[in-house]
C-alpha cells in the first residue's frame, strides 16, 4: 500500500471516531439511538440518504458496469434515481406521520396485532441480511484489491467500525459518517469527472463520437442490449429498482431523523439534487474508464468492473488521486453498512424485543441496551457470514434486497396508507406472499442454477429463467394482500379514519 | 402543528376520526392530494418503463440524434429531468396542502 493511501485510511478512521465519540455523549435515549433525536434538519438528512443510498455498488459498480457494458451500465443509475419519485409521492411523508422507528411501526398504527409486527420486521431483517452480506463481501475483495491485506483482516475491520460506529454513537454518528462520506463522494466524483472532460476537450457530443470507437463493443457500446438480451429480464429489474428503494429499511429509517413530513419531504428532494448529480457523472466515470484505462486492464483487475473508478483515477491523476478514490470507496462502505446495522437492530430490538416480547412496556434503559446488543448481534452474524461467502458471487444478493423489498414491504406500505378495506391478515398476507415468491424464484433462477460451471451454486437449466423476479413477486405482493383481505371479513373503518387523518395532517397525540 | 402537541388536555380526549375525517375541508384536501399526485405517478411510470420496453422491443432509440449520441440518452436525460422537474413541482404544491392540514387540525382539534 502506498505511504498518501495509508494516511488517508487513517484520517478516515480517526475522523469518524472522533465523530462517534462525540455522538456517543448525545446517544443515552432510544429516540436518540434510532434517531439522533429527529433533530436533522432537510439538507443534512438529505446528504445522509445520498450518502446511505450510493453505496459501493453504486460508486464502484455503475462505474465499472458503465464502463464495459456501456448504456447496459446507466440502467441502474436511471432506475436508482427515478425510484425516489415513488419515495416522494408515496412513502416518505405517511411514514414520517405515522411510524416511530421502523417500518412495522407505520404498519402497526393501523393494524396493531403482533403477528403483523413480526412479518414485518421478518421481511425488514431479510433485507438488512442479505444487503448487509454483499456489501461486506465486496468490501472485503475490495479492500484486499486497494490496500493489499488479506480478506479475512479487511471485513473484520470494516465489520469492528461499523460495529462502533453504532453501538456507541447511534442514528447520530452512523447520520454523520454518511453525510461526510457523500461529501467526499461527491468531490471525487466531480474531479474526476472533470479531468475527464477536459482530455475531451469539453466536447460532449466529441465524447460520445469517441465512444463509439473506443471498446470493443464498439457502436453497440452506445445502445441497450449488450448485457440485457432478454427485454423481460431488464423490464423485470427496472420494476425492482423503481419500486425496491421505497421499501429498504435502512432508507425508510432515514425518514425518522427529521422532525416532521416538511423536512422528510425536503430532505428527499436534496437526496434527490444529490444523487441525480451523481448519477449523470457515472457516465463520465464510465466512459473515461473504458477510453483511458481500457476494458481489458479493468477486467483483469476484477471481472466485475469493480475496480474501474479506482484505476480511472491513476490514469488521471496518478497514486494521490487513486488513494483520494480508494480511501472515498472505503468511507463509502463504512457508511452503508452502519446504517445498515442500525436498520437490522431496529428490526430486533424494537420491533421483536420492545414491542413484540415487552409489548411496548420496556424502560428507556432496557430499550437501548436491546439496541445496542441487537447492533452487536446483526453486526457479529454479518460479518460470520462474509467470512464464509468470500467465494461466493454475491452480487445477486442487492437486486434480491431490492426485489423483496418491492414485493414484500411496498405493496403492504401502499394498501395501509391507501386502502380503506385493507385489513390484518392482508397485511401479513401481502408480505408472507411478496417475500416468499421473491426467496422461492430467486433461489430457481439463473443466479443459483446456470447452465456455465462457475457462473452460479448449481450447474444446469434454470427453472424459473429471469435473473431478477420483480416482474413476477410484485404483483405477488399485491394480489397475496388483496386476498388475505377479501377472506378475511374483518374492517376497521375507524382505524383507517384516524390513520388517513393522522398520515395527511401530521396530527400526533399527545403521549407520542 | 407543534403548538397542538403542547395542548394539556389532549391526552384525555377521544378523537372522533371519523367526524373530523367526513367533514368537506378534509375530503377536499384528500381530493387536492389526489388529483395533483395520481397523473403525476401515471405520468412517470409509463415515461420510465417506455424506455426499456422501446430498448428491448424495438430499436427506434438507437438513431443517432447529435453526433453520436443516440435518442436512448437523450430519452434517459430526460428522465432526469423528469425527476427534478416533478420533485420541484411537488415541494411548491405541497405547501398548499400543508396550508390546508393546519387549518383543518386548528378547527377540529382545539
Amino acid at each position: 500500500m502506498s505511504v498518501p493511501a495509508f494516511i488517508l485510511f487513517l484520517i478516515i478512521l480517526l475522523v469518524t471516531l472522533y465523530i462517534t465519540y462525540w455522538a456517543a455523549k448525545r446517544t443515552k435515549t432510544a429516540n436518540e439511538f434510532y434517531t439522533a433525536g429527529g433533530g436533522l434538519t432537510g439538507w443534512q438528512n438529505g446528504l445522509a440518504i445520498a450518502g446511505d443510498y450510493l453505496s459501493a455498488a453504486s460508486f464502484l459498480g455503475i462505474a465499472g458496469a458503465i464502463a464495459l457494458n456501456g448504456f447496459d451500465g446507466f440502467y441502474y443509475s436511471i432506475g436508482y434515481l427515478t425510484a425516489y419519485l415513488f419515495v416522494l409521492f408515496i412513502v416518505a411523508e405517511p411514514l414520517r406521520n405515522l411510524g416511530k422507528y421502523t417500518l412495522a411501526d407505520m404498519i402497526n398504527s393501523r393494524f396493531s396485532e403482533r403477528k403483523v409486527r413480526a412479518t414485518a420486521a421478518l421481511s425488514s431483517i431479510t433485507i438488512v441480511i442479505f444487503y448487509m452480506i454483499a456489501q461486506l463481501v465486496g468490501a472485503g475483495a475490495l479492500i484486499k484489491l486497494l490496500l493489499g491485506i488479506e480478506y479475512w483482516i479487511a471485513v473484520l475491520i470494516v465489520g469492528v467500525m461499523m460495529t462502533i460506529y453504532v453501538l456507541f454513537g447511534g442514528m447520530t454518528a452512523t447520520s454523520w459518517v454518511q453525510i461526510i462520506k457523500a461529501v467526499l463522494l461527491m468531490a471525487g466524483t466531480v474531479i474526476i469527472s472533470f479531468l475527464v472532460l477536459l482530455k475531451f476537450n469539453f466536447n460532449i457530443v466529441g465524447m460520445f463520437n469517441e465512444m463509439s470507437q473506443a471498446t470493443p463493443h464498439g457502436e453497440n457500446y452506445l445502445h441497450s442490449g449488450i448485457v440485457f438480451k432478454n427485454p423481460l429480464d431488464l423490464l423485470s429489474m427496472m420494476l425492482a429498482l423503481v419500486l425496491g428503494t421505497a421499501g429498504l429499511p435502512h432508507i425508510l429509517m432515514r425518514f425518522f431523523t427529521v422532525k416532521d413530513a416538511q423536512t422528510a419531504r425536503a430532505s428527499v428532494v436534496n437526496a434527490t439534487w444529490v444523487v441525480g448529480i451523481f448519477y449523470v457523472m457515472t457516465i463520465f466515470l464510465g466512459f473515461g474508464a473504458a477510453k483511458f484505462v481500457g476494458s481489458e486492464t479493468i477486467i483483469a483487475e476484477n471481472p466485475a468492473g469493480n475496480m474501474a473508478a479506482p484505476l480511472l483515477a491513476k490514469a488521471l491523476g496518478g497514486d494521490f488521486l487513486m488513494s483520494f478514490v480508494s480511501a472515498v470507496a472505503f468511507a463509502t462502505i463504512l457508511a452503508v453498512v452502519a446504517g445498515l446495522v442500525l436498520s437490522g437492530a431496529s428490526a430486533f430490538a424494537h420491533d421483536i424485543y420492545g414491542q413484540i416480547i415487552k409489548k411496548g412496556k420496556a424502560t428507556e434503559r432496557q430499550q437501548v441496551l436491546a439496541a445496542r446488543w441487537a447492533s452487536v448481534g446483526v453486526a457479529a452474524f454479518s460479518i460470520l457470514l462474509a467470512l464464509g461467502a468470500q467465494s461466493l458471487n454475491v452480487a445477486f444478493l442487492v437486486s434480491l434486497a431490492f426485489c423483496v423489498a418491492a414485493s414484500a414491504n411496498l405493496p403492504v406500505i401502499v394498501y395501509t396508507i391507501y386502502w380503506k378495506k385493507f385489513n390484518t391478515a392482508g397485511a401479513v398476507t401481502a408480505m408472507l406472499a411478496g417475500l416468499i415468491t421473491a426467496i422461492v424464484l430467486v433461489s430457481i433462477s439463473p443466479n443459483v442454477i446456470h447452465p456455465e460451471a462457475g457462473k452460479a451454486f448449481f450447474v444446469g437449466d434454470p427453472i424459473f429463467p429471469l435473473t431478477n423476479p420483480a416482474l413476477i413477486s410484485v404483483p405477488a405482493g399485491f394480489i397475496g394482500g388483496l386476498i388475505g383481505t377479501l377472506v378475511s371479513a374483518k374492517r376497521d373503518e375507524k382505524k383507517y379514519a384516524e390513520v388517513t387523518f393522522k398520515a395527511n395532517t401530521g396530527y400526533k397525540e399527545a403521549e407520542m | 402543528m407543534e403548538t397542538f402537541g403542547k395542548e394539556k388536555e389532549q391526552g384525555e380526549r377521544i378523537l372522533d376520526y371519523e367526524k373530523i375525517v367526513a367533514t368537506s375541508k378534509f375530503q377536499q384536501l384528500i381530493q387536492k392530494k389526489r388529483n395533483f399526485i395520481v397523473p403525476i405517478i401515471i405520468v412517470f411510470l409509463i415515461t420510465y418503463f417506455l424506455l426499456p420496453i422501446l430498448t428491448g422491443y424495438t430499436s427506434i432509440l438507437e438513431h443517432k440524434a447529435i453526433g453520436w449520441i443516440t435518442w436512448t440518452w437523450l430519452y434517459s436525460l430526460g428522465l432526469f429531468v423528469m425527476v427534478w422537474v416533478f420533485a420541484t413541482m411537488y415541494v411548491k404544491k405541497a405547501e398548499t396542502f400543508d396550508q390546508l392540514a393546519e387549518e383543518i387540525i386548528e378547527e377540529n382539534i382545539k
